[in-house]
């Protein structure tokens, strides 16, 4: 299992790297990206989109599926990585370093309710049955 | 190989071209095309091969087993295709004046009583002519009734997350928003979270029983009752009809509005991307807001139905009858079944999938809802499997095609990971059914011995492993001639 201990998560299976800046940087988790299979297709958020907590912002399509990818915390797009909608395909080789968007959130202490490593590690755990 | 592929300019088949050559000088320049048709240019000789050759390529219900689940992939008797075949239905046109169709109407009429009978609705309309046309034109009769009524703040949709996709799908399109609700772990609808999610906003709940994971919502007088009380209607997606066909009824559930999929439960032919046909049924609160055309019966006079009669209508789905021909084929079905070969539809298309699910669970297989019976259909999930041996369910599902098996429907629903949804259907044998599960357990064994035959395969078919990635990311729908 692939959850790097420095990243925080979602139950729906994003990742959130919170930056020097207090900016947070979002993704979909390796195990999101291997239970979805193969990507096809990623839709990121315009950058100035204001957004609310749980509000899908994104579409990744695989072979298998389409998913929503929801925002983790409330708060403005201020980038979207145009490449990993031209390479959809690198969220299945490294889903950490294949981020979707960038997110100034609109309270940063909201950061804090979001899972650690091991709280998503036991989600997942709890999720397989 | 294409059809066009085959062409050669100037080849041609002159046994089938029209006898006399009409003229078309009546129409007016500005609508004639400048350039020919690209159309292929073959022999009869070339068009018979290159077509019984694509057909002997095919996995269909009529020469292998096909337990696609939520498909509900029923053998199509033959009875039913010869008679919508005869000319007296086949050459009347669409437009023809009521008088001198009064065989087809009463066919029509017919079949809208059966399906109101064994769905026990008040009201069908078989205007729509896919199960999704259908699911729209149920959720547009939901959002018109409230509109009429002044209730216009209802304007979310309830959806379990087990749902088919096109639920959501459809509410969308009727200008809903939709609200997921958790399944518990037993498969079935979580209460609580229902409670919770029903309110004055709340425009209805979409649902399918047996749900879409092979089990019977045993909490459904409960569900009606939360989803009434909180003023909202409820839905019923037919997609999994034939477990309960005249053994429950959804006029009898409480549901409001039902949507069903001809092209499954009264075993038209489907598979191909259609043609379908999905009549919707509705109870009396609703009948005014049903799509056209239907059939009326005046006093032994039957004839379709337009906005006159029913001002109120959703509006008109279909041209002239539906998908007419389906019609016809599901017709000659429900007429050949009679009532009581109705209920023998769902009790042998749940006895052959707890059959089966009895025997897969014999031979080591892990049921993803191991307390539950099966409806029509159930799920085993491979999650173990894949992670020992690293063989997926996709994997799995390709080796079956090499014992000549079509594979079950993969990875649906997302809820269960490395599953396969298993339908066998009331048309088939025990032989059959035991033929299956041997190679599912030579397929086990295969994956635990030599897990890389299994993700070569298929073999023995056609085509090798296809490129799913390629396929769904460089879309190939239109033949272009090479240059």
């Amino acid at each position: 299992m692939t959850i790097p201990a420095d990243l925080k998560y979602t139950p729906s299976h994003e990742w959130v790297r919170v930056e020097a800046d207090g900016t947070l940087t979002v993704g979909i988790t390796h195990h999101a990206q291997d239970l979805l299979g193969d990507m096809v297709f990623i839709e990121t958020p315009a950058a100035g989109r204001t957004l609310a907590k749980g509000e899908e912002c994104a579409v990744v399509e695989s072979v298998k599926a389409a998913s929503d990818v929801y925002a983790p915390v409330a708060g403005e797009v201020i980038a979207a990585n145009a490449e990993v909608e031209a390479s959809p395909e690198s969220v299945n080789k490294d889903a950490y370093s294949a981020w979707m968007f960038k997110l100034k959130p609109a309270n940063p202490g909201d950061v804090a309710g979001l899972l650690d490593a091991t709280a998503y590690q036991k989600l997942v755990e709890s999720e397989a049955h | 190989m294409l059809i066009f592929d085959h062409s050669r300019p100037g080849r041609t088949a002159t046994a089938q071209l029209p006898a006399a050559g009409g003229s078309l000088d009546d129409l007016p320049a500005n609508l004639r095309r400048r350039d020919a048709p690209a159309l292929p240019e073959v022999s009869e000789l070339d068009v018979v091969r290159h077509y019984t050759r694509l057909s002997q390529k095919n996995f269909s219900i009529d020469t292998q087993f096909y337990p696609l689940g939520s498909c509900t992939m029923k053998y199509n008797p033959r009875a039913c295709n010869s008679l919508a075949m005869l000319p007296q239905f086949l050459a009347r046109h669409p437009a023809s004046p009521d008088e001198t169709g009064q065989g087809f109407l009463t066919s029509m009429f017919e079949l809208q009583e059966m399906l109101k009978d064994v769905t026990g609705m008040a009201g069908v309309s078989m205007a729509p002519m896919a199960g999704a046309h259908g699911e729209f034109a149920g959720v547009a009769m939901i959002r018109a009734y409230h509109d009429a009524r002044g209730d216009t703040a209802r304007r979310e949709m309830i959806v379990p997350d087990a749902a088919h996709g096109t639920n959501p799908a459809s509410a969308v399109m009727c200008g809903y928003t939709v609200k997921e609700i958790p399944t518990d772990a037993s498969g079935s609808i979580d209460l609580a979270a229902l409670r919770a999610a029903v309110g004055p906003q709340t425009a209805g709940l979409m649902l399918t029983n047996p749900s879409t994971l092979g089990v019977f919502e045993k909490t459904i007088a409960d569900i009606q009752k939360i989803v009434h009380d909180a003023g909202g209607l409820l839905y019923y997606d037919g997609a999994n009809l034939n477990a309960i066909l005249g053994k429950v009824r959804p006029g009898d559930m409480g549901f409001d509005v039902i949507h069903m999929n001809l092209h499954k439960t009264f075993s038209t032919p489907h598979g191909g991307g259609g043609p379908g046909a999905g009549p919707v049924g509705v109870a009396e609160r609703l009948l005014p807001f049903m799509p056209i055309p239907l059939v009326l019966n005046e006093n032994g006079f039957y004839r379709l139905a337009t906005e006159a009669d029913l001002p109120q209508s959703i509006g008109r789905m279909s041209a002239n009858m539906g998908n007419a021909g389906v019609l016809m084929r599901a017709y000659v079905y429900a007429r050949l079944l009679g009532r009581e070969g109705m209920h023998r539809v769902a009790e042998y298309a749940t006895l052959n999938a707890n059959y089966l699910m009895a025997r897969l669970r014999e031979a080591g297989f892990d049921l993803a809802f191991p307390e539950r019976r099966a409806s029509h259909e159930f799920i085993v999930t491979l999650k173990k499997l894949k992670d020992t041996t690293g063989v997926s369910a996709m994997d799995f599902a390709k080796r079956l095609l090499d014992y000549g098996f079509h594979a079950p429907t993969t990875y649906f629903p997302m809820l269960v990971p490395e599953c396969l949804l298993i339908e066998p259907t009331e048309t088939e044998s025990r032989e059959t059914l035991d033929g299956f599960v041997e190679a599912m357990i030579t397929i086990k064994r295969e994956a635990e011995t030599s897990p890389d035959l299994v993700k070569g395969a298929p073999y023995s078919l056609p085509v090798r492993r296809l490129d799913d990635v390629r396929a769904a990311r460089e879309l190939d729908l239109a033949y272009k001639p090479t240059a």
